[in-house]
């Protein structure tokens, strides 16, 4: 709680009050940015991107599909993170951000589920299908599902934090048997195109269009969490000093609505 | 350029329906999540702003005197 303030410069962004105006500025330039890159990436998805050659067009799903399910399992990586972090050094901030990445996190879950679904019924014959790849997917979108559930349902926001830090601790295991499930299993969808050990094996304008909407999902999260997280920080410190001057402020900016 | 006319462009190769399916989805939850988000912020700023009033009006110490609600009505 009392922590000194001094120290490295960066830590120093551990502290609320010095973290608050700090995604506030950055926020809206990380959205800028997320903006312009989908623009790009939707014009390399559908203007330069070629036809692919087995699956015709229907491919192009792929440029939403692949980064929406990478995000998906990376944020609750990192909202597995935030919990370990805040649960070993007890510092608020760090469950406010496991907290403000879930939604989003969640958002990227249905949208490989569904993108995939829509995949699935001309590539396979069928949206949807029990093989390891799905399944564990899904349950991503369950474990998110139940993390939001339980903070939200627990009074007691230290409890809340607590509870929910260690779904998403626990619940991380599931990650890498997503990312693994094409290897482990015999399954339905197929393997990695894209992997840190082998050459991507496709065309290099589509791996173009799917790493430039990968990055526009990444400055998206950042700013939708660090807007998120914003109004969270404000609850839990209203009794301070510093959420009154900003409320103050607030208000005025609202023409003294409120 | 890949297509012939807008209507190949829609059209998808007969994929239209899972390729916009998809994409539609997708928007129409980004737009969602940052409605949420902006309503988020505007309620919970307006919620704090009562509760600072009517604490102050409790006179337990939280803005009382010089933040007392005759005066934050009167700002403009």
């Amino acid at each position: 709680m009392s922590r000194p303030d001094r120290g490295p410069s960066i830590l120093r962004f551990a502290a609320p009050q010095n973290f608050y105006p700090l995604a506030g500025r950055l926020a809206p330039w990380f959205a800028g940015a997320a903006a312009l890159l989908t623009l790009a990436g939707l014009w390399l998805s559908f203007f330069v991107a070629p036809t692919d050659a087995t699956q015709g067009e229907v491919y192009r799903v792929i440029f939403i599909h692949v980064p929406a399910a990478w995000m998906s399992m990376f944020v609750y990586l990192v909202m597995a993170f935030w919990s370990a972090v805040g649960l070993v050094m007890n510092t608020r901030l760090s469950f406010l951000m496991s907290q403000a990445l879930a939604p989003t996190g969640a958002m990227f879950c249905v949208v490989a589920l569904w993108t995939g679904a829509l995949w699935g019924k001309p590539t396979w014959g069928t949206y949807w299908v029990w093989d390891a790849r799905l399944t564990s997917q899904a349950l991503l979108l369950f474990l998110y599902l139940g993390f939001i559930a339980l903070t939200r349902a627990i009074e007691d926001p230290r409890r809340a934090d607590r509870a929910g830090a260690i779904i998403a601790l626990v619940g991380a295991v599931n990650v890498p048997v997503i990312y693994f499930s094409v290897k482990w299993w015999n399954t339905l969808h197929q393997g990695a195109s894209v992997s840190l050990t082998k050459a991507p094996s496709m065309a290099t304008t589509m791996l173009a269009g799917m790493l430039v909407m990968a990055v526009a999902a990444w400055a998206y999260t950042l700013a939708v969490v660090l807007w998120r997280v914003r109004p969270m920080i404000l609850e839990r410190e209203r009794h301070t000093e510093w959420v009154g001057a900003e409320l103050m402020r607030e208000a005025l900016r609202q023409g003294g609505r409120a | 350029m890949q297509w012939e006319s807008w209507s190949a462009f829609w059209n998808m190769g007969g994929a239209g329906f899972f390729v916009w399916g998809s994409y539609g989805l997708t928007f129409a939850l980004v737009a969602l999540e940052l409605v949420l988000v902006f309503q988020r912020r505007k309620d919970t700023v307006n919620r704090l702003l009562r509760w600072r009033k009517a604490v102050g009006r409790n006179g337990s110490g939280v803005g009382a005197g010089k933040e007392s609600p005759g005066e934050s009505r009167a700002i403009p």
